[in-house]
């Protein structure tokens, strides 16, 4: 391919994201979200916040490692210092987000039955600008329903995630990524007893205009590390 | 604005009640009668008894020995302000205003009302006809003061409606019972010859006062206006209320939808300029078969904004049954606060959780799947985990502790499961546990964790 060629094609791409929507940082304002390598996957570099991120779970152990995760992320996501909502059946422990760094009580959890009225809060949910983040726990999300929920988001700005509990067959969504997060056991810290940092296999499925992939992340102090890589803590105390 | 109230005697409530209630009594002379003392006393007679000479206060023993075929009906106390009550909510289609005057009246506001019936004549007219129709027998006054609608109603054999500042007038020839004085006041003026009202009002204040008692110059004065009189309300109005009469009958949610519009835009303006927001708000409507449909909406913030009350009332109106149609809608704000002025902002960047937007929306999911959905925790200093949370009770309420950063899991089953635990050596920690009948390993374990007892 001649050297022409490869800048019009370059440059037709970064037409079609930028038509999509994704723009690319300015100069000097790049800011990650502390997701390490991974967000190398994403369109330009950056994690997509104005989007919707549906998380695959096949069994109750990845429903439990998803939540875990998505935690993480939201903590990283609330920072500033913004509000949530929790949308789900399942009964949650509200203080358990305090050890993810999130401040609980900027939460509201929403406890339905129906998948119906999920989706539905969800999309009112994701059309309120006063929100950072809305997660949603629902088994069945087909294709139209997800298109609804990524224009609700796209005028708003909020981050949304779908936790799909049960998944049987999977069909195509116009969600911008399709997580599934698998639960590791942790590694020994130097051989000091107890358990070790919190450990998760994410592979990315799909990503919309980004590479798919397949990384090792722990939660460590209060940010994602890649599996491998250790950050030196000055002194761990123990006991 | 000048006030004129209408008083309603009924004459025979309680026979009358009871005449619509049993039509085989219509035509049989009947009174009411009630054990006082060791006899049986008539409390009420009826129009036909009277013409047979059973009158109110006699004992029934003297009555049948006039006219033995009367028929005596035991009297259910209370049975008076019952009947008051149900014929004064009939009335509220008159008017707002209505209060019950015990034992037989009605006394209504009438202000500014009248000329919808095409003048206060045509107003009394429709009410006395309507009454009757409904078998009271019935008499009405309008007049300034109540004091003289009353004096009126009962006493006056012609001319029910008295101009205003003619009181005095319309007082003079009426005996000095349309006063609405005490039995003792009474008596006295009685035995001192005066007949009608006229002499008292020409008398001196100081001479009434000393012979009768301050009682009859407060009856005097509320009777000629110079004193307020206040009586209690049957229904008390709402005082933010709008009200959008139909020419036709509505029936489709689009029509009960832009009626809801209407009425919100003029709430709202009200609202607004006094600066007030709704917390809770009922939508009546009054169906042309004369029943009555209501739904109703709450918020977690005041709010005086149209597009959003809207919005709520929208998922409301599949609830709203409209039958053979709406002639007449009522939207009440039965709860208002006040509201912080917002400064508007050119940039809506803040968020958080006094988001004006994050209400609404809070507002809208309650209203399509109900508040107890929504829950929010505020840490409470405690050690126990089950206890280390508690609801908040509004959503801008900030947390009096801190979180615990204590390893917890996000998700609990709905129901606990029982496991079975073994451990190698006692207070170590387990090595195996079985739940379901299934096996689980440990293979590393943290703690024992020591939770704290209450103080």
């Amino acid at each position: 391919m001649s050297e022409a060629k490869k800048k019009i094609i370059d440059r037709l791409q970064k037409d079609i994201l930028l038509w999509e929507g994704y723009k690319p940082p300015s100069s000097g304002r790049y800011e990650p979200l502390g997701l390490g390598p991974l967000e190398n996957a994403f369109p330009n570099g950056v994690f997509p916040k104005n989007s919707v991120h549906e998380v695959v779970c096949a069994d109750k152990e990845q429903a439990a490692a998803s939540g875990g995760l998505v935690s993480g992320i939201l903590s990283l996501l609330l920072q500033p210092g913004g509000v949530c909502v929790w949308i789900g059946q399942a009964k949650r422990y509200a203080p358990a987000l305090a050890s993810f760094g999130i401040l609980p009580h900027r939460v509201i959890f929403i406890s339905l039955r129906k998948d119906g009225d999920a989706l539905w809060v969800m999309e009112e949910a994701l059309k309120c600008p006063g929100l950072t983040a809305v997660i949603c726990e629902t088994k069945a999300l087909d294709f139209k329903q997800s298109q609804r929920l990524q224009r609700a988001v796209e005028h708003s700005r909020v981050t949304g995630f779908v936790l799909r509990n049960a998944s049987g067959k999977l069909s195509s969504t116009a969600c911008a990524a399709r997580w599934q997060v698998r639960p590791l056991p942790s590694t020994d810290l130097g051989g000091l007893p107890g358990l070790g940092f919190l450990r998760w296999q994410v592979n990315l499925l799909k990503v919309r205009n980004g590479q798919t992939g397949n990384w090792i992340l722990e939660w460590q102090e209060g940010r994602f590390v890649l599996a491998g890589e250790k950050i030196i803590l000055a002194e761990r105390q123990v006991g | 604005m000048e006030k004129r109230y209408m008083a309603i005697w009924f004459r025979h409530l309680l026979t009358d009640g009871l005449a619509r209630q049993r039509p085989e009594l219509r035509n049989i002379p009947f009174v009411l009668a009630a054990p006082v003392k060791n006899k049986i006393i008539i409390t009420a007679s009826g129009i036909l008894a009277e013409r047979e000479g059973a009158f109110t206060g006699m004992a029934v023993a003297d009555a049948r020995a006039a006219f033995d075929e009367l028929v005596v009906i035991d009297e259910v106390p209370g049975q008076a302000a019952k009947l008051l009550r149900l014929i004064g909510l009939g009335c509220i289609r008159y008017t707002p205003i209505v209060s019950l005057d015990l034992p037989d009246g009605l006394l209504l506001n009438i202000s500014g009302c009248a000329h919808l019936w095409g003048g206060e004549r045509g107003y009394l007219k429709e009410i006395v006809l309507k009454l009757r129709d409904a078998g009271f027998d019935v008499r009405a006054a309008i007049a300034d003061t109540p004091g003289t609608a009353w004096a009126v109603s009962r006493f006056a054999a012609k001319h029910p409606i008295i101009p205003s500042d003619a009181e005095a007038t319309a007082l003079a020839n009426l005996p000095p019972v349309a006063l609405r004085l005490e039995t003792e006041v009474l008596e006295k003026l009685q035995k001192l010859g005066f007949r009608t009202i006229a002499p008292l009002l020409e008398l001196k204040r100081p001479m009434l006062r000393r012979r009768f008692g301050d009682g009859l110059l407060l009856r005097i004065d509320q009777a000629l206006g110079r004193e307020e009189e206040y009586s209690e309300v049957l229904v008390p109005p709402v005082p933010y209320t709008e009200r959008l009469p139909c020419l036709e009958p509505i029936r489709t949610a689009p029509g009960i939808e832009i009626a809801i519009e209407k009425l919100l835009t003029a709430l709202c303006l009200r609202l607004s300029a006094e600066g007030k927001g709704v917390r809770k708000a009922i939508l009546k409507c009054h169906r042309i078969d004369g029943k009555k449909v209501q739904t109703g909406i709450t918020t977690t913030k005041g709010s005086h904004s149209v597009s959003h009350l809207i919005k709520l009332f929208q998922l409301q109106v599949s609830k709203i049954e409209p039958a053979l149609g709406i002639e007449l809608f009522v939207l009440e704000a039965n709860r208002v606060e006040d509201m912080e002025t917002v400064q508007e902002q050119i940039w809506a960047e803040a968020k958080g959780l006094a988001d004006t937007a994050l209400a609404e929306l809070l507002d809208r999911i309650a209203g399509k799947v109900g508040a107890d959905a929504i829950k929010r925790y505020l840490p409470s200093e405690n050690h126990w985990p089950e206890r280390s949370f508690r609801l908040a009770t509004s959503l801008t309420e900030e947390p009096q502790a801190e979180w615990p950063e204590l390893p917890r899991p996000i998700s609990l089953l709905a129901v606990p499961e029982p496991i079975e635990v073994m451990a190698l050596v006692p207070d170590h920690p387990p090595k195996v546990f079985v739940h379901k009948g299934k096996r689980h390993t440990v293979a590393k374990a943290d703690g024992p964790e020591r939770i704290g007892r209450e103080w």
